[in-house]
């Protein structure tokens, strides 16, 4: 019943995929090159401390540096951490796991010669973590833990926290803590960076023409010695996914690094054969059902359940997989990381992940009727973006129907949809989703707590709080694994406050003849683009 | 006083009865193009009342095993066909589009009967009244008026959100004005008729006087109007859904098939975007080509021509 075609996609891609990574493993880094991205989205501000869309770090990142960074050479581990602007390894927590002693590098320079010392490290944190009344910080949030940041010398930073905590580090990894200039902050003020650029990234900004591009050229004083490899970068803005498509087959650009859906990948691999490289990942984002628990009958436990169990993940993913950007069946962690239950557990414990799915849906059917609501009926919210928005509604208002569940679709352009998500919660049931920069699971569960900005259930539970606050207070792995065992169970199980569908997954199709990128577990990730660089005979070969 | 004498004349000697049929020739001799339009029509009604019995498949129902099936694709072990092949969803393509009939003639004839009546109402009435009645109604109007159809659909459904019946309320909407300036224009003649005139003094009330006497008079520009509005709501709904603002999923509606197919398959699964865009085009087609003949038969100076 299948044609031809798509075997020969599949075996071309495989190929691809083999070939690609015994090249870029095999090959010697090459100097020079431009290189052309292609960007989906708009660029609000300059400001990485206030930001937080992929639209501002493809562009933007490469003019800045981090304290430290997620490893480019092995970006798919969630647990590998570098140092960037600082020198050696990256610390271990010292006194009780209290303490961060950094060392930080003293031949770097920002891009207007201006040398970096700790001071200007620890304004930016002191920014990030203190920001002043009236200056936005969007990741303060994430060091509620840290009491004090000092500098002893123009060497040393240290951070001092209230407690252990196993949040820190990956905390202080995010790709959107760029390092500004103290002096820069002193004399321009804490603005300054929306609309300004000097950092001490591997690039050094050339210009922006508002929705045309941003342009960027190697720094020659980096401090990553002999890199970066290119001469130059071009950040193309264009924000219709055809447009970007046919960018990369015409060779107008190199690369995306957001990712496209499966069936886009198969054209530009079918089109452009072994002149496409394919990378792909398991994605730190995830779409959540959310019942609005104040709404009738969704404050019945029972209903809520009924929901999940009549939703068959595991062969939603084999089968949405094909046309979506998700893939992986998980819990409330990143499946990757070592904190995350493995599906054979989640399989036993949580309901809703039974491969038995007909035995799931006849207990739908009987907590429904228990619940006396036989005859469900429901409108559900969802956000006007195809991938994987739409995909993922459409497919479960054909799950729910398998237990005789009645549901019409709401689906809203972005800001009406978050209007009524977040500030009207109007809704009975609506899409919401958990998206990541790094994978730090203690600090991306915060989602699933009642008293979360970012929840939208409507809910109370004293006892998910007191895990959660237990959970931050220790640094301590096998107690942090038993206690987000719990904390899962409570949210997917005993509460089903709300609901895990799939994990996203990371297609990211470029030129092959574009080198030394490697894809991690979100797109707002490993965008320095100091390892990158160009093979020029394998670009002659494209006709390029 | 003469007495004139009838002979009975034969069954052949008499003039033959036109027969139903004869009428439906001497309609596709003289309007070919109307008649082809009108059968387009009848097939798409007949479509949508009968969807239920003449889809081999429910429209809604995903079946991940049949995803992106090109036409005419048979599967041996279950004796399943997709004649049109199938979607993302493994939803048979053939079934959607029959489904797909009805949300179109529902939204199309929906919207353009509310929007022509309302237009028609206010538009004589308007013309009757005149004064400061009229020009504050033809100033409503034009504000309206000012904005491109799709725009002020655009904007309705942004108020008032999405969903089948949402989308025939902002089309409705916008045609209300368009109605109302074109049977207004054929009212303000006929408010000056001496049978007007004569109705007022003999003292019928306003409403007898435009339901009675007016609005049958301005039937002919009101009935070109609306066919032609059928064919435009069909086009403007599937232009919302096609922008993601119109009808929503599952329900089977072409734009919304146009639009999860367009970008993502025209390349590797043609045939998602190519059937409701057919579908799309032939009921526009087939709605104009026919309102042409309306106007043709009713406006009097074509008529002659014929």
């Amino acid at each position: 019943m299948k044609g031809l075609a798509p075997r020969v996609v599949t075996a071309v891609m495989g190929a691809g995929l083999v070939i690609g990574a015994a090249i870029a493993q095999a090959a010697t880094p090459q100097k020079g090159g431009e290189l052309n991205i292609v960007v989906g989205s708009k660029i609000p501000s300059y400001d990485g401390h206030i930001e937080s869309t992929f639209g501002m770090i493809h562009p933007i990142k490469p003019f800045y540096s981090g304290l430290i960074r997620v490893n480019p050479d092995n970006p798919s581990s969630p647990t590998d951490f570098v140092c960037d602007v600082c020198a050696g390894d990256v610390p271990e927590g010292t006194e009780g796991g209290t303490k961060y002693t950094f060392k930080i590098r003293t031949d770097i320079k920002f891009h207007d010669g201006t040398p970096m010392t700790s001071a200007d490290v620890k304004a930016t944190f002191d920014k990030i973590v203190f920001p002043p009344d009236g200056i936005a910080s969007n990741r303060k949030a994430y060091f509620k833990m840290v009491e004090s940041i000092t500098t002893p010398d123009a060497e040393t930073l240290i951070f001092k926290l209230k407690h252990p905590s196993g949040t820190f580090i990956p905390s202080v990894a995010m790709p959107f803590n760029f390092i500004y200039s103290k002096k820069d902050l002193d004399k321009h003020g804490y603005n300054w960076h929306q609309k300004n650029v000097n950092g001490t990234g591997a690039f050094m900004y050339v210009e922006h023409i508002q929705g045309s591009h941003v342009k960027g050229a190697a720094n020659p004083n980096y401090h990553h010695k002999g890199k970066p490899y290119l001469k130059g970068y071009t950040a193309l803005s264009a924000p219709k996914m055809s447009v970007r498509l046919q960018a990369i087959r015409g060779g107008r650009a190199d690369i995306e690094f957001r990712g496209f859906p499966p069936k886009a990948r198969e054209d530009l691999v079918k089109a452009l054969g072994d002149k496409i490289t394919v990378q792909e990942s398991d994605w730190n984002c995830v779409l959540l059902v959310t019942p609005s628990h104040k709404k009738k009958p969704f404050d019945d436990a029972r209903v809520r359940q009924a929901l999940t169990l009549s939703i068959d993940r595991h062969s939603g993913s084999k089968h949405l997989s094909n046309i979506a950007i998700v893939k992986t069946v998980g819990g409330i962690v990143f499946p990757k990381h070592p904190l995350a239950t493995p599906v054979s557990e989640l399989k036993s414990n949580i309901i809703g992940y039974s491969d038995d799915i007909k035995s799931s849906i006849a207990k739908a059917k009987g907590l429904l009727k228990d619940a006396g609501q036989s005859n469900l009926k429901f409108t559900l919210l969802n956000r006007g973006v195809d991938q994987p928005y739409k995909v993922v509604g459409t497919w479960l208002i054909g799950q729910w129907r398998k237990a005789g569940i009645k549901v019409e679709q709401d689906v809203r352009p972005s800001t009406p949809f978050y209007a009524s998500l977040r500030k009207q919660k109007d809704f009975d049931v609506s899409i919401d989703f958990n998206c990541q920069s790094i994978v730090n699971p203690i600090a991306d569960v915060s989602k699933f707590l009642p008293t979360a900005g970012n929840n939208y259930a409507s809910f109370s539970d004293s006892e998910l709080e007191k895990t959660y606050d237990r959970l931050l207070q220790t640094a301590d792995v096998d107690q942090q694994k038993t206690l987000l065992r719990q904390y899962e169970k409570r949210v997917l199980n005993d509460l089903t406050s709300q609901m895990i569908t799939m994990w996203w997954y990371k297609i990211n199709p470029h030129r092959s003849y574009v080198k030394g990128w490697k894809i991690a577990p979100s797109h707002y990730l490993n965008q320095s683009l100091d390892n990158v660089w160009i093979d020029q005979e394998e670009k002659k070969r494209h006709g390029l | 006083m003469a007495i004139t004498e009838f002979n009975a004349l034969s069954a052949d000697q008499l003039p033959k009865q036109k027969t139903l049929w004869n009428h439906v020739t001497r309609m596709a001799r003289l309007q070919p193009l109307g008649t082809a339009g009108f059968v387009v029509i009848l097939v798409m009604v007949f479509a949508a009342i009968f969807a239920d019995y003449v889809a081999p498949y429910d429209p809604v129902i995903e079946n991940y095993e049949y995803m992106l099936n090109p036409p005419g694709t048979f599967d041996e072990t279950n004796e399943r066909t997709f004649l049109l092949g199938t979607d993302a969803f493994g939803r048979d393509l053939f079934s959607r589009i029959i489904h797909g009939a009805r949300t179109a003639l529902l939204v199309g004839f929906t919207a353009s009967f509310i929007g022509a009546f309302a237009g028609l109402v206010l538009g004589v009435g308007s013309a009757y009244f005149g004064g400061y009645v009229d020009l504050i109604f033809q100033r409503l109007m034009d504000v309206f008026m000012a904005f491109p159809l799709v725009i002020m659909a655009l904007a309705i459904v942004a108020i008032f959100g999405t969903g089948t019946e949402k989308v025939i309320i902002a089309i409705t909407i916008p045609f209300i004005p368009r109605c109302a300036r074109v049977v207004r224009s054929s009212a303000l003649a006929l408010r000056e008729l001496p049978y007007i005139d004569a109705a007022r003094s003999i003292g019928y009330s306003h409403t007898r006087i435009i339901v009675r006497h007016m609005i049958p008079n301005v039937m002919a520009p009101f009935l070109i109007m609306l066919t032609a509005f059928v064919g435009q709501a069909i086009l403007l709904e599937a232009s919302l859904s096609y922008l993601g603002l119109g009808v929503q999923e599952p329900t089977a509606a072409w734009g919304l098939m146009l639009q999860g197919g367009a970008e993502e398959f025209a390349e590797s699964a043609p045939w998602v975007p190519i059937w409701p865009g057919v579908a799309i085009t032939l009921a526009v087609f087939g709605f104009n080509l026919f309102g042409d003949a309306v106007r043709d038969v009713m406006d009097p100076k074509l008529r002659s021509q014929n």
